[in-house]
């Protein structure tokens, strides 16, 4: 090879790179290992996790611990999925093309909404992502955003990173109630003309079910238009979808939809909204169309919308929509299908339901808020910390403490209950909870 | 062939069966009421709480209705409709389509990574805190660069972030600047990524041998320019050698320079952008360090910054204290969170396993054979080529279609005869400054055997250019689908199966 190029050594192929940098590239790094060293150094990183196996997890606020049937995992390891790149090139790409078209059409169907595009990175950046998508549709005379403080606070954070460096942006954040839900009577008074967006999750952090209609019809009235975020999508499963409350934008994690946890990501951020602000859209889209024999095929499309394309004037400069993690998720769906993607939000809501019923009963706890929910909720505990340790010693996690982001409820435990949670887990939580005497 | 043999067989069945070669039916096409691939039997306790009936949905119209054997046939079925890095050769420039060894996803895998949760105690996720405080550590070194936060999901997200960094640095002292210098040959992530921060670009041409030289960048740089994007090597495959100098002009009036580090695999071993002048810089993990692209994601971009941008960094950051690892979020002067959580850490599990696997030598080395057979194929294509610049490129070479111009083909034809040959095609029209871009980055884990078949395949097209332009023009013969109407799909979206509207045909 080297005598092809002409060259004696491939040192030569540097010789234009400066010398100074040259003789200080040296990676100070140990040896390369052998596959089985490298499995077992990764393996005794891995033991000194606590996982959802090993311990009793009651986590959830963004991301969930939901069964995977094994198809999806054989199906996402095929390396015609894993090992190809953004489908460019569509002749050899239709794979992956069409499984993005159901995606698609999988996500409106769940939400209720016109269009989806192909996905984001997660739910955090999706929210931000809507929100300076309706920037591009509102006019430059309405660029206040209301934000409920009941919406997810790594979301809320994210929101903030990116319109800080947009001079024209203002965030204002939208207090929650006594049920748990955003504040609608405060909402009203602060929505006004100069209003362009409302962004509440749904369920919310808290678990709560908000109910949009007052909120669609506070938005409609001053012209702001209606962002929902759901960081648990299999509620929708159950619950009425964005689109039925008259959401403008509505995104989400994904994460929930057969991905496993993995320390929170990667999962993907879905993004749904109605046909007329297709133009305005974030990220790739996949459309049918036909091939020069007439055959059903399927391309990237409206890529002048894309940072490729049109470069500072981009939609956004996103340029993945973590496709694996879709792929997986549209798996997950098909296999659930229409009867099963309700019954496993059933259970949740059953488990999570019963879960609370027994927990309240208990002294030492109290609910926190009134409002519906779906499977999580805040409870107030009489003394936190020692519930904590009790639970550590008997291997349970209980729930999330809310004081990092909420000084107000630092007493408080967000309690997710999955259909991963048995039964005897429930009752074993219970009984540590109720259990004094062994702190 | 294969095509042919397809058509004939759709032609004359009546009953157009659902074979390799017919394409399959949308999920929503198949299945039957009541039909699910999902066992669960229903639940419901006595006397509980529920949701009231006005937040409840019916049914989700339309959902599919299949048994997992169905499901699996489907996408068993998409799957052989997929050019991939385990079946083709797959030479995208600028993607860094190297083998994605098995381990990693075999460790990705385990349960101590795969089953845990991110808001459970810092306490029991140690392990996890120790393999990202380790790759922070490892990436560091390979930049030489002095902080890094592994937050970011992608490169592009990387260099949003690390835009921000800027901004954040600039406005404390006094002033975020208006304007970032972006060149002509950058990726469109640049100059995207510009304007969500709130910049505007200043675009530059580089010079006719195909890097940016010190005197543009020295004219434009002013007082109001936050900072440059440089992208090394850049996306024509070659050294910006004056980056030092460049860097110096920008910083003397104030700026800050930001690299792309795309094409890191090229400079492993080789140089350091930690020493170029560079102030940030972002690393895309799927390229370098080998994690699958995914038909498009998931990635990760982590972004690196010299001491003094530090303390923008996005929050929490792992800290080793008393040999135990912590989170810390109080960093007034940081610019926040970018995503959720902790990044793309299945991303980063397998990232780590690369190097780790490596090692000092094997990533070294893989960057001198990546250039190694980037310059092998530079040299073989000549013969029936036309070359984008001729000096030696590191791990990429660009080739324009200018030779085969006076027989009709084009770059587009090129690369759907490619397919052909069962050969994904390089990166076409890109970078935009060189017409007719084909831009191939062959990556040190393909054979010279393969190179040869590759070299072949593409100097047989050029001979059908000339010999038999309408094979070539007409291309692909062989895939599953033949070239499709973009222009139709742009002009009246259809973007899901929607009974309704005929989307289903």
């Amino acid at each position: 090879m080297l005598r092809t190029i002409g060259i004696g050594s491939i040192e030569e192929l540097y010789q234009h790179i400066p010398e100074t940098l040259r003789n200080r590239a040296k990676i100070e790094l140990p040896g390369g290992l052998t596959e089985l060293a490298v499995r077992r150094r990764l393996a005794a990183l891995a033991s000194n996790n606590a996982t959802a196996t090993d311990w009793s997890f009651f986590l959830g606020g963004g991301i969930y611990h939901h069964f995977i049937p094994s198809a999806v995992d054989t199906v996402i390891s095929r390396s015609e999925f894993a090992t190809s790149y953004t489908p460019y090139q569509p002749e050899v790409s239709q794979g992956t093309l069409q499984a993005l078209f159901e995606y698609q059409t999988l996500i409106c169907q769940l939400t209720g909404m016109e269009i989806s595009n192909a996905g984001v990175y997660d739910g955090a950046s999706a929210a931000a992502e809507a929100v300076l998508m309706s920037r591009r549709i509102q006019p430059m005379s309405r660029r206040r955003v209301l934000m409920s403080r009941a919406l997810h606070p790594h979301y809320r954070a994210v929101i903030t990173t990116y319109l800080r460096n947009l001079d024209d942006m203002q965030l204002d954040e939208i207090p929650f109630d006594a049920s748990g839900a955003t504040d609608v009577t405060e909402l009203t008074r602060k929505l006004d003309h100069q209003s362009m967006c409302v962004i509440v999750g749904y369920p919310n952090f808290f678990g709560i079910i908000e109910n949009l209609a007052p909120i669609q019809t506070a938005c409609a009235g001053k012209g702001a238009q209606l962002v929902i975020v759901t960081p648990e999508p299999l509620a929708l499963g159950l619950l009425k979808p964005p689109g039925a409350w008259g959401a403008d934008i509505a995104v989400g994690e994904g994460q929930s939809l057969g991905v496993p946890m993995t320390l929170g990501g990667p999962g993907f951020g879905f993004f749904a909204s109605q046909k007329k602000f297709v133009r305005s859209l974030p990220g790739r889209l996949v459309g049918e169309t036909v091939d020069t024999e007439g055959r059903r095929g399927f391309v990237l499309t409206l890529a002048t919308r894309e940072q490729h394309i049109r470069r500072e004037k981009a939609t956004s400069n996103i340029c993945t929509s973590q496709t694996l993690c879709t792929l997986a998720s549209t798996v997950f769906m098909s296999l659930l299908g229409k009867s099963g993607i309700r019954r496993l939000a059933e259970v949740n809501v059953s488990r999570a339901h019963d879960a609370r019923d027994r927990l309240v009963s208990r002294p030492q706890l109290e609910a926190c808020f009134s409002g519906a929910f779906f499977n999580e909720f805040v409870l107030r505990a009489r003394n936190l910390e020692s519930l904590l340790q009790r639970c550590a010693a008997a291997r349970i996690v209980p729930g999330v403490p809310l004081g990092q982001w909420y000084p107000e409820l630092d007493d408080c435990l967000l309690i997710c209950v999955t259909e991963m949670n048995e039964r005897e887990e429930i009752e074993r939580l219970v009984g540590v909870i109720g259990d004094q005497t062994s702190v | 062939m294969r095509e042919r043999r397809s058509n004939v067989l759709s032609e004359s069945s009546a009953i157009k069966p659902q074979s390799e070669a017919s394409a399959p039916r949308l999920l929503f096409e198949s299945g039957s009421p009541g039909r699910s691939g999902f066992y669960w039997p229903a639940e419901r306790e006595k006397g509980q709480t529920t949701i009231p009936g006005e937040f409840l949905r019916e049914d989700i119209p339309g959902f599919p209705e299949l048994g997992e054997l169905e499901v699996l046939r489907h996408f068993t079925r998409l799957s052989h409709r997929n050019f991939a890095i385990e079946s083709q050769f797959y030479p995208l420039g600028s993607c860094t389509m190297k083998y994605n060894p098995k381990v990693n996803e075999v460790v990705a895998r385990l349960p101590g990574f795969a089953q845990i949760h991110p808001l459970a105690p810092i306490e029991i996720l140690q392990g996890a805190m120790e393999l990202l405080y380790d790759l922070e550590r490892i990436l560091i070194e390979i930049s030489g660069m002095d902080c890094i936060s592994l937050q970011p999901s992608a490169g592009a997200q990387g260099e949003l972030t690390g835009l921000m960094l800027i901004r954040a640095c600039l406005t404390e002292k006094g002033n975020p600047r208006k304007k970032i210098i972006v060149p002509d040959t950058a990726h469109g992530t640049n100059p995207a990524s510009s304007t969500l921060c709130g910049y505007d670009v200043v675009q530059i041409s580089s010079t006719a041998r195909g890097v940016i030289d010190t005197a543009t960048v020295a004219k434009v740089m002013a007082e109001d320019v936050a900072a440059i994007m440089i992208t090394n090597p850049n996306t024509l495959g070659l050294f910006e050698r004056d980056i030092e100098a460049i860097a110096a002009v920008v910083h003397q009036k104030g700026g800050l320079v930001y690299l792309d580090g795309a094409n890191l695999n090229a400079l492993m071993g080789v140089a350091k952008p930690g020493h170029m002048g560079v102030d940030v810089l972002h690393m895309n993990l799927h390229k370098t360090f080998s994690t699958p692209h995914g038909g498009g994601g998931p990635g990760a971009g982590p972004v690196a910054v010299k001491e003094g941008l530090s303390e923008y960094l996005p929050v929490p950051r792992i800290v080793k204290q008393n040999d135990k690892f912590e989170l810390l979020e109080n960093y007034p002067k940081s610019i926040g969170r970018v995503r959720s959580f902790f990044g793309n850490f299945g991303i980063l599990v397998r990232a780590y396993t690369y190097i780790i696997s490596l090692g000092r030598e094997g990533l070294e080395e893989s960057s001198r054979m990546a250039l190694l057979n980037a310059n092998y194929i530079r040299k073989k294509l000549e013969k029936g080529y036309q070359i984008a610049y001729g000096e030696p490129c590191m791990h990429e070479c660009i080739f324009t279609d200018r030779l085969q111009h006076k027989y009709g083909v084009n770059t587009l034809d090129i690369a759907k005869r490619l397919l052909d040959y069962g050969f994904h095609p390089p990166t076409i029209y890109f970078p935009l400054v060189v017409s007719g871009a084909l831009m191939i980055e062959p990556t040190e884990t393909e054979t010279p055997e393969m190179l040869d078949a590759f070299v072949e395949a593409m100097l047989a097209i050029a001979q059908e250019a000339k010999e038999n332009p309408d094979v070539v023009k007409n291309a692909p013969h062989s895939t599953p689908v033949k070239r499709l109407d973009e222009a139709r799909a742009a002009r009246k979206p259809i973007l899901r199966w929607d009974p309704g509207q005929g989307g289903a045909e």
